[in-house]
């Protein structure tokens, strides 16, 4: 194995790994400062905040031998008998002086920058730079500059590191950043007329080191240092990117991509990224509501508030007492919460037509030149439903399972009696003309975030909960299963799906999502890689079958 | 006068010396015709390799070595990029060959390509230099007319295409990478390296960056052999393994005080005081100088008592300047202030700085308003201290930066704080009798900076 020195520690690293040294002393457990390096762009080496001093051991004679300079420890290849010293005096000295550097023309406004508390700027300052200011020159501007509707730059906080530029030129494509002006009257800057308009823009926020960048979404929202996060799963496409939910006393603030190899690497789109509003959208359902004498709903009948702890037997009993059964797993549910809605329909009416719910589609899919892609398919885990059903035995003679035109049909040749429609869908999903196949049922259960034609004539309106309200597991368009917790509580009191489930299936206590995962993946190949400790970057359901 | 007769400048004051009609009767291009009849292109790079010809772009490398780190067996292209974007302050040598011996440089050119196997060499000519462009462009159209360049050159397999590509004027498009960046229509950030252009340069393919005056020692070479070459310089220092010596002659440009500024041409090693006295009819006004730029701004100074030092390759090194650069020697006289000349240098460089890298992005900057302040009688004894610490750490020398303009930078602060100290104290005490001693720091100055 070759082995690098880092700071005297021999650490091993990979044969066919290609490491910098900011990654290599990494694990040698030594932190390289660094601005304009990023994993995921070119490397640019032109910060020179990761300088260190480097060398290299003879293998036979074991003699270090020292470059008489400092390098870039982002652009220096770590390779066998590489020596990397990243805390001598010429090392510390060199980044003190890029931070003094830096801060020459910075208007040093931490007190109102969104970046404060998570701005590397800040965190070298203490941590490498020195406390005197030297560069006693310049009256500060404080300048903004409108980059498109969803980010604005801080002028005079830049330090130029162009990873923002990069990311538009390497990652999106869309190339709307760029550098104008020369030395050290530099900007950054798009061209008039020329926006900064792609789908992917808000991580060239996320990529800022510093708060030149600014999230016109977050802006002056929440000092970070308010903000919980919890690791989750973006609900907005099949791609299902791995994100942290940031939030404070139930209020989501922001949605950051999570870093993913498998899945998203570092990025998410903005559609992901701003689709948290709906949680908080005060039209939402809240209650559960039962139509007075369980009658289907029409103009202006009057319902009834059911007290939670009462939904799972009136539900019950209203869908035994109407006959057979039809229901539309959503594609937002959870793995486990599919599991368990089966389970329970197949309770009530042993033959229950199990149906994938409606798979929104919007366009095509969209690749990026850095390889990242937007589904056309806007939810999160209609493979896991389709397992689900599957392991329900719920698939038709050519062994699909039905979808939901399936499902519609099945309703509109009167198949069926009762329908229990999941959906949860962020936004209008149904129009009149298809809630009308549901008209003639004797019980129609809609479950969903907010109204729609489908909920107002329904026996049972029941709230859903938004994605970062529940918790479980999404199987995406690439088959990688990824698990994750509740990250804020539903409004008012609404029970997530999973709950509701759980105390139907007669289960004791709260809803374990864990215990559910490890019963799914015992009765069926398709989940059985699911049955230990799935990383937090998920795991891949084909790769586990073949083995 | 000095016996030397010069042979790149030989067709200044040749009636037409710029036409091919006069470049043919001085003997030209005879040797691209027996080059292509005769030897292969790896006879071409022995040849350059030991005539010991030495890059004359700034940085002295050795071009017959530099050719040798292209890939061998490459499936091409390979491109030759010809460097006259001659904007080092005080050079104008590449001026007067492109003006006066056009010819003289394409033939270079010629053999160069054949020797690196390149069929396709870009001319970066500088914006401001437009009789070099006409001179150069209706040269290479005689050329092309006349079978020099183009398609089977006289009949061999040989091809080549020569484009004249104009810049627009910015020193950075000198730095090689730069060059190439700019010649790719991006901006001239120069590239970090490795890939080195040898093996990954113009649009991704092997690339040679050499310049004019190399191209016309190339030529010269090619005419009158390897041995008139090496007779001529200053031979490699017995002593000293890693001095590959400092053959053949050269361009000096010299300019500032001087009675009679010009380009003249000389063997490499003669002294700065010779050239000032013997080509340059001495310091104007008779005047002594105070201090004289080795190379171009970049190099640094010599004071008075440094100006014995031979101008060759490893001269200017030995007296704590940079290098020889570009052979453009500046006289400054004993009535000027280096206060006065620092500030134009630090001028310059913040205003040419290419903005990548933190350290010459700022270091440029915050010198220019040291000396803006200093100029302005709020100079501190502190700021000559900073001054020398950034003079000290910016660069490709101490590894804080990507490009060697950081190193010109540099080279001037620090050669004019340690070498003139006492002149700065004296003007900083003088100009700001109350607080010249003050080392906190002190309200910030409104200061218009280069534009
Ligand atoms: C900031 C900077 C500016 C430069 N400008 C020039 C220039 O104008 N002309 C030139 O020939 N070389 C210039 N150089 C040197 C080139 O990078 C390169 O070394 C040279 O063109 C190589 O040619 P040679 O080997 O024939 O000397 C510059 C270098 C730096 C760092
Ligand atoms: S705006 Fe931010 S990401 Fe872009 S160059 Fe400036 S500091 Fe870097
Ligand atoms: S040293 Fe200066 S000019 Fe050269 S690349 Fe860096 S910033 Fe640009
Ligand atoms: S991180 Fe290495 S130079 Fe910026």
């Amino acid at each position: 194995m070759p082995t690098v020195i880092v700071d005297g520690k021999e650490i091993e690293i990979g044969a066919d790994e290609r490491l910098n040294c900011i990654e290599a002393a990494r694990r040698g457990g030594a932190e390289i400062p660094h601005y304009c390096w990023h994993p995921g762009l070119t490397v640019v080496a032109s910060c020179r905040m990761c300088l260190i001093e480097t060398g290299s051991r003879d293998a036979a004679t074991g003699k270090v031998t020292m470059v008489p300079k400092l390098v870039p420890a982002c652009q220096t290849p770590a390779k066998d008998g590489t020596v990397i010293v990243t805390e001598s005096q010429l090392v510390k000295e060199s980044r003190a002086r890029v931070e003094e550097a830096l801060l020459i023309d910075h208007p040093i406004d931490c007190p109102i920058c969104d970046k404060a508390g998570e701005c590397l700027l800040q965190d070298y300052h203490f941590e490498h730079g020195q406390p005197e200011r030297r560069a006693d020159l310049h009256p500060f501007t404080s300048r903004k500059r409108e980059m498109g509707s969803t980010v604005t730059l801080f002028v005079d906080r830049c330090v130029m590191c162009t990873r923002c530029v990069r990311f538009t030129r390497e990652i999106s494509g869309s190339a709307e950043l760029m550098v104008i002006n020369r030395g050290a009257k530099e900007e950054i800057d798009v061209f008039p007329g020329f926006p900064l308009e792609n789908k992917l823009s808000g991580n060239v926020v996320d990529l800022c080191p510093v708060g030149a960048l600014g999230d016109k979404d977050f802006l002056y929202q929440q000092r970070v240092w308010f903000l919980k996060a919890e690791d989750n799963v973006c609900g907005g496409c099949a791609t299902g990117c791995s994100i942290r939910t940031e939030h404070n006393q139930d209020t989501v603030y922001r949605l950051k991509p999570r870093e993913n190899p498998h899945v998203n690497k570092w990025w998410m789109c903005d559609d992901g990224r701003y689709g948290w509003h709906h949680l908080h959208d005060p039209s939402r359902l809240v209650e559960a509501r039962r139509a007075a004498g369980g009658r289907a709903r029409r103009e202006g009948g009057a319902d009834d508030t059911i007290e939670w702890s009462d939904v799972g037997r009136r539900l019950r009993d209203d869908l035994g007492a109407a006959g057979r059964l039809a229901v539309a797993v959503s594609p937002m549910l959870t793995t486990e919460e599919a599991w368990m809605l089966c389970a329970v329909a197949r309770s009530i009416d042993p033959q229950a037509f199990l149906a994938v719910g409606h798979v929104p589609i919007d366009g095509a899919d969209e690749t990026y030149p850095g390889g990242f892609t937007i589904r056309a398919e806007k939810c999160p885990n209609r493979l896991g439903v389709e397992g689900v059903i599957a392991v329900f035995g719920g698939v038709d003679a050519a062994g699909r399972v039905p979808g939901w035109n399936a499902l519609l049909d099945h309703v509109r040749a009167g198949e069926a009696d009762a329908a229990w429609i999941t959906a949860a869908y962020p936004g209008g999903w149904i129009d009149e003309e298809t809630a009308e196949a549901f008209a003639s049922l004797s019980c129609l259960v809609v479950q969903d975030l907010f109204e729609s034609p489908l909920s107002r004539m329904a026996v049972w309106k029941l709230p859903a909960a938004g994605f970062a309200e529940r918790a479980g597991t999404w199987v995406n368009a690439a088959h990688r299963a990824q698990v994750f917790q509740q990250a804020i509580r539903p409004p008012a009191g609404v029970w997530p799906e999973g709950r509701l489930y759980w105390s139907m299936l007669g289960r004791r206590g709260l809803y374990d999502a864990e215990a559910v995962r490890r019963q799914i993946a015992d009765s069926s190949p398709t989940f059985a890689a699911l049955a230990g400790d799935v990383p937090a970057t998920g795991i891949d359901l084909r790769i586990q079958q073949l083995a | 006068m000095p016996s030397f007769k010069p042979v790149l400048l030989e067709a200044v004051g040749v009636p037409d010396g710029h036409t091919l009609a006069s470049y043919v009767a001085r003997g030209g291009y005879a040797p691209v015709a027996k080059t292509l009849g005769e030897k292969q292109p790896a006879d071409v790079v022995e040849m350059v390799k030991s005539s010991g010809l030495r890059g004359r772009g700034g940085a002295g490398f050795s071009t017959g070595l530099k050719w040798t780190f292209l890939p061998k067996d490459h499936p091409g292209p390979i491109y030759l990029c010809v460097n006259a974007d001659e904007s080092e302050p005080g050079t104008f040598n590449n001026r007067i060959l492109m003006e006066d011996d056009p010819h003289q440089v394409i033939e270079g050119i010629i053999l160069s390509s054949y020797a690196t196997r390149a069929s396709t060499a870009y001319l970066y000519l500088r914006y401001e230099y437009p009789k070099s462009w006409q001179r150069l462009q209706a040269a290479i159209d005689e050329a092309y007319a006349a079978g020099w360049l183009g398609k089977n050159i006289k009949g061999s397999s040989f091809s080549l295409d020569v484009y004249l590509h104009r810049g627009a004027a910015a020193y950075i498009c000198g730095e090689e990478t730069g060059l190439i960046e700019s010649l790719e229509g991006k901006r001239a950030w120069p590239r970090i390296k490795p890939p080195f252009p040898a093996i990954e340069g113009l649009f991704r393919k092997p690339t040679v960056v050499n310049n004019v005056e190399t191209m016309a020692c190339v030529a010269q070479i090619a005419r009158r052999g390897v041995e008139w070459f090496k007779s001529i310089g200053v031979p490699a220092d017995p002593n000293n393994p890693r001095d590959p010596g400092s053959y053949g002659p050269k361009l000096y440009c010299l300019s500032g005080h001087v009675e009679r500024p010009g380009c003249y041409e000389a063997p490499l090693g003669i002294t700065a005081r010779q050239l000032i006295e013997e080509h340059g009819g001495g310091v104007w006004k008779g005047r002594r100088a105070k201090a004289v730029i080795p190379g171009g701004i970049s190099m640094g100074l010599m004071t008075e008592s440094e100006l014995d030092t031979p101008l060759d390759f490893a001269g200017p090194g030995k007296v704590g300047c940079l290098g020889l650069g570009t052979a453009a020697v500046v006289v400054i006289d004993d009535q000027t202030s280096i206060v006065d000349f620092l500030h134009n240098s630090c001028r310059f460089f913040a205003h040419e700085s290419c903005g990548q890298c933190t350290p010459c992005r700022e270091g440029t900057s915050w010198s220019l308003r040291m000396l803006e302040r200093i100029k302005a009688g709020k100079g501190r004894l502190k700021d000559l201290d900073i001054l020398q610490e950034i003079g000290n750490t910016m660069g490709m020398m101490p590894g804080s930066t990507i490009c060697g303009l950081a190193d010109g930078a540099a080279w001037p602060i620090k050669n004019a704080i340690k070498k003139f100290r006492g002149e700065f104290e004296d003007y900083i005490k003088r100009t700001n009798p109350s607080g010249w001693m003050v080392t906190e720091p002190v309200p910030a100055l409104q200061i218009v900076g280069a534009h």
